[in-house]
């Protein structure tokens, strides 16, 4: 009696939303939907309803792993609930004690990337080489072809660099309009100096 | 060699390099109108003319060569603290605006970022070297095994004996030149080893300059070359005897 039942009550996706669930675990990095479908043989649509229902069943205050939607793709996580043991256990090497000089690289990289060194250091005002070789080394930005002037190497943020901060894409970041409050006031002040010496 | 004592000659300046270093540093000399390139010329000049490298002076001469090029190529490409004082205040004041805004957004940009790094920190997940795909199997295309096997017989087939046949020398029996020689000999009183021997194999040629040394050595003839590389003359003995007589008593 049971068994025709069971059929008309299951979701057709079920069996894709465990072979997602199973591609997520062996994934080192976050997997898109198209990679997902490919690797699922299965069309990109259905992929991404199975993703819903695999988010369902791993979120927040449900599970112990979360699925969440990061640097361009989905990928398992640690709930937050368990942040504290996961911290007792393992260390975070990509984001320990990144310096001011360190992030304002990375801001840098993230919103003009690809950029030289150089482009890093006419900003900063200072040089950019060991704070760049820093952020190369924990694997937040990496090399991304040579500059056509200069053959200066230009480098641009990865994908651990969306994934550490949590980011869905770059455009996630605050529009840079929207930042430099005081700009205004900084210019006002500059040429009111400007003008006295002109006087 | 004492570095700061050579003495230099260039169309900008005339006088010991220490002098030069001195204008450069006081700003009474424009470096860009010294010809670095002639320094060195001249260095290495007085170099060669010692016998031993000094390396020392080497050392030292590089050392201030490299410095004074620095010094140049920054003269002939102005800093861009420079350009900025050549502008117009208002325009100065733009340009400083421009860079310090630009700045002051990136900065507030990093104060963005460890925010963002502070509140996502309880986020904990994986981090590993991608697993590999795994690798297409190459497929083959269909194999015939005869194919294989003519194949195989081609490289099978034992090479072609190489022939040493060049390589064996014949020598002919010195004794052969030994008769031919006292042959010629009682015909005539002298003959000349090339034009006897001329049309034969080198082989032949060394084989009968050994007869001839043979002849020499039982001293059957005498032997006489005027220069080395002329031609050699072989006489009997006994006419050269007559003629030593008849020079003597002459």
């Amino acid at each position: 009696m049971d068994a025709p039942l069971r059929l008309i009550s299951a979701n057709p996706l079920d069996q894709l939303a465990r072979t997602v669930e199973a591609l997520l675990v062996v994934a080192a990095a976050p997997l898109s939907a198209g990679e997902l479908a490919e690797a699922a043989a299965d069309d990109p649509e259905r992929v991404e309803a199975a993703l819903g229902l695999v988010g369902e069943r791993y979120r927040e205050g449900r599970s112990g792993i979360v699925l969440e939607h990061v640097a361009g793709g989905w990928a398992f996580r640690a709930s937050r609930e368990a942040a504290e043991a996961c911290a007792r256990m393992v260390e975070k090497p990509a984001q320990r004690g990144l310096s001011q000089a360190a992030l304002e690289t990375l801001a840098i990289v993230a919103y003009l990337g690809p950029c030289t060194r150089p482009d890093v250091a006419r900003i900063r005002g200072v040089s950019a080489d060991s704070a760049v070789a820093s952020l190369v080394e924990r694997g937040l930005i990496a090399e991304a072809g040579r500059d056509d002037e200069g053959g200066a190497i230009r480098y641009k943020t990865t994908p651990l660099f969306e994934r550490v901060f949590g980011l869905e894409s770059l455009s996630q970041l605050p529009r840079l309009d929207d930042l430099g409050a005081g700009v205004d006031e900084i210019r006002d002040r500059l040429h009111a100096v400007a003008e006295k010496r002109t006087a | 060699m004492i570095v700061r004592e050579l003495e230099l000659d260039l169309d900008a300046f005339e006088g010991p390099f220490d002098l030069l270093l001195t204008l450069v540093l006081k700003d009474e000399l424009d470096l860009a109108e010294v010809d670095v390139a002639a320094i060195v010329l001249a260095f290495i000049e007085r170099l060669a003319e010692r016998e031993e490298l000094d390396l020392e002076a080497c050392g030292e001469f590089l050392v201030l060569v490299s410095a004074l090029l620095e010094l140049k190529a920054r003269g002939l490409f102005p800093e861009e603290a420079a350009e900025l004082a050549e502008l117009e205040p208002e325009a100065a004041a733009e340009e400083l605006a421009r860079r310090l805004a630009e700045y002051r957004r990136m900065k507030e940009a990093a104060a963005w970022l460890r925010e963002r790094l502070d509140a996502e920190g309880d986020r904990f997940f994986r981090m590993g070297p991608a697993p590999l795909a795994p690798k297409a199997e190459p497929q083959l295309a269909p194999q015939d095994p005869a194919k294989l096997a003519a194949a195989l017989r081609l490289l099978a087939t034992p090479p072609p004996e190489v022939s040493l046949a060049h390589m064996a020398l014949r020598f002919p029996p010195v004794t052969q030149f030994l008769e031919r020689f006292r042959s010629v000999l009682r015909r005539r009183s002298r003959f000349d080893f090339d034009q006897e021997v001329g049309e034969l194999s080198r082989i032949e040629q060394a084989v009968a300059f050994l007869a001839l040394l043979e002849l020499r050595r039982a001293g059957e003839v005498a032997i006489e070359q005027a220069a080395p590389f002329a031609p050699i003359r072989i006489s009997r003995t006994d006419i050269e005897r007559e003629d030593s007589w008849t020079l003597r008593s002459a």
